[in-house]
């Protein structure tokens, strides 16, 4: 189970999450001018990376706003977590300290136009990394 | 807006109406351990789910007739009888007493509805989409996690808080209304269910204690 930390309402339970698929595909500026390989490679063809992958989020049964992950494909470490519209962080992100509970969240809502500070709403490694040693408070 | 002649309920219809989980109002008595951990469905409520920016001047207007709108997750708002729980950063929920309902001679929805006027938002009756759960007692905490992964603590989780989340494995907005007593807000449909869940949670505080 992954404990991930929604920029809104803090740490919670992968179950409360959907996935989104990969994040940064861009619209294509002019659809009309597409051939059809085009137009299917962006409807349907995405990157199945190993390593460090940036995602989509909804925090469906909370905020239920949509916001953007970095996560390791391997290891399940989240390295970053950042609004929608924003560009991807670089991988090298310092961890900020867990949050905790919900109520002390920062209130880094996505409805701002700036885009915080990616130390404030990056998750601390190690929480939801997977493997033999499952993590405490994780295991719920 | 006090009409006396709608206290007769919507359509003249209040006294048929039944609560989602009132099939289960005597499995709950008889499921309630005293002193320990009892559960009950609440009398029915006005809610009312508002849309808004809370930064913007609608935001302001709405805040001022639902008596302030909460900042963060966690946090609840209103004033007396109103509580306004944060269900995301535009998202809020009204909750007051039955008799705010405007159909029962209240004005709750008709004054929000006019606080937003024709501004971005929505302000909606959803008085019928929610029903609620008073779970009470010292091991009413005990219940909760069994179907909960949230700390439940009262050093992080403190009467006066409220967050929307899962509880045996459903959506609800949990309030937590005094040191020992939660306030769960499930959908209608989902009273059935959670009802069950929770007398099935609470079967094990009825006996006694193994050493």
């Amino acid at each position: 189970m992954l404990l991930i930390s929604c920029p809104n309402c803090g740490s919670r339970d992968e179950t409360e999450f959907h996935y989104g698929g990969q994040a940064h595909v861009p619209y294509p500026e002019n659809p009309n001018e597409l051939n059809d390989r085009e137009w299917a490679e962006y409807l349907f063809y995405r990157d199945n990376t190993k390593g460090t992958f940036a995602e989509r989020w909804l925090h469906s049964t909370g905020c239920r706003q949509w916001f953007n992950m970095l996560r390791d494909t391997v290891t399940y470490d989240i390295q970053a977590v950042y609004p929608m519209g924003a560009p991807r962080p670089s991988t090298a992100v310092p961890a900020a300290p867990e949050s905790g509970t919900a109520s002390l969240a920062a209130d880094s809502t996505t409805t701002g136009t700036t885009a915080p500070s990616t130390s404030a709403t990056s998750t601390a490694p190690g929480i939801t990394k997977s493997g033999t040693t499952a993590p405490e408070g994780a295991t719920k | 807006m006090a009409n006396t002649a709608a206290f007769a309920g919507i359509n003249g219809l209040r006294e048929i109406r039944r609560s989602p989980a009132s099939h289960l109002a005597k499995a709950m008595e008889t499921g309630s351990v005293p002193g320990t951990v009892a559960l009950k469905e609440g009398p029915f409520q006005t809610m009312a789910g508002v849309r808004v920016d809370p930064n913007s001047e609608e935001g302001a207007r709405i805040a001022s007739v639902a008596g302030g709108l909460p900042a963060r997750c966690g946090e609840v708002g209103g004033k007396e009888g109103v509580s306004v729980l944060w269900l995301g950063p535009s998202e809020f929920l009204v909750v007051a007493p039955e008799e705010a309902h405007d159909s029962l001679g209240g004005d709750l929805i008709g004054s929000l509805t006019a606080a937003l006027g024709d501004a971005p938002g929505q302000v909606v009756d959803l008085s019928a989409n929610r029903t609620t759960f008073e779970l009470s007692g010292p091991r009413a905490r005990a219940v909760l996690e069994k179907g909960c992964a949230l700390d439940l603590h009262p050093r992080s989780f403190t009467p006066g808080t409220a967050v929307s989340t899962e509880v045996g494995n459903i959506p609800v907005a949990l309030l937590k209304s005094g040191e020992e007593s939660f306030r769960l807000f499930p959908r209608a449909s989902f009273a059935d269910y959670l009802g069950r869940w929770l007398l099935d949670a609470m079967r094990e505080f009825a006996s006694p204690e193994v050493p």
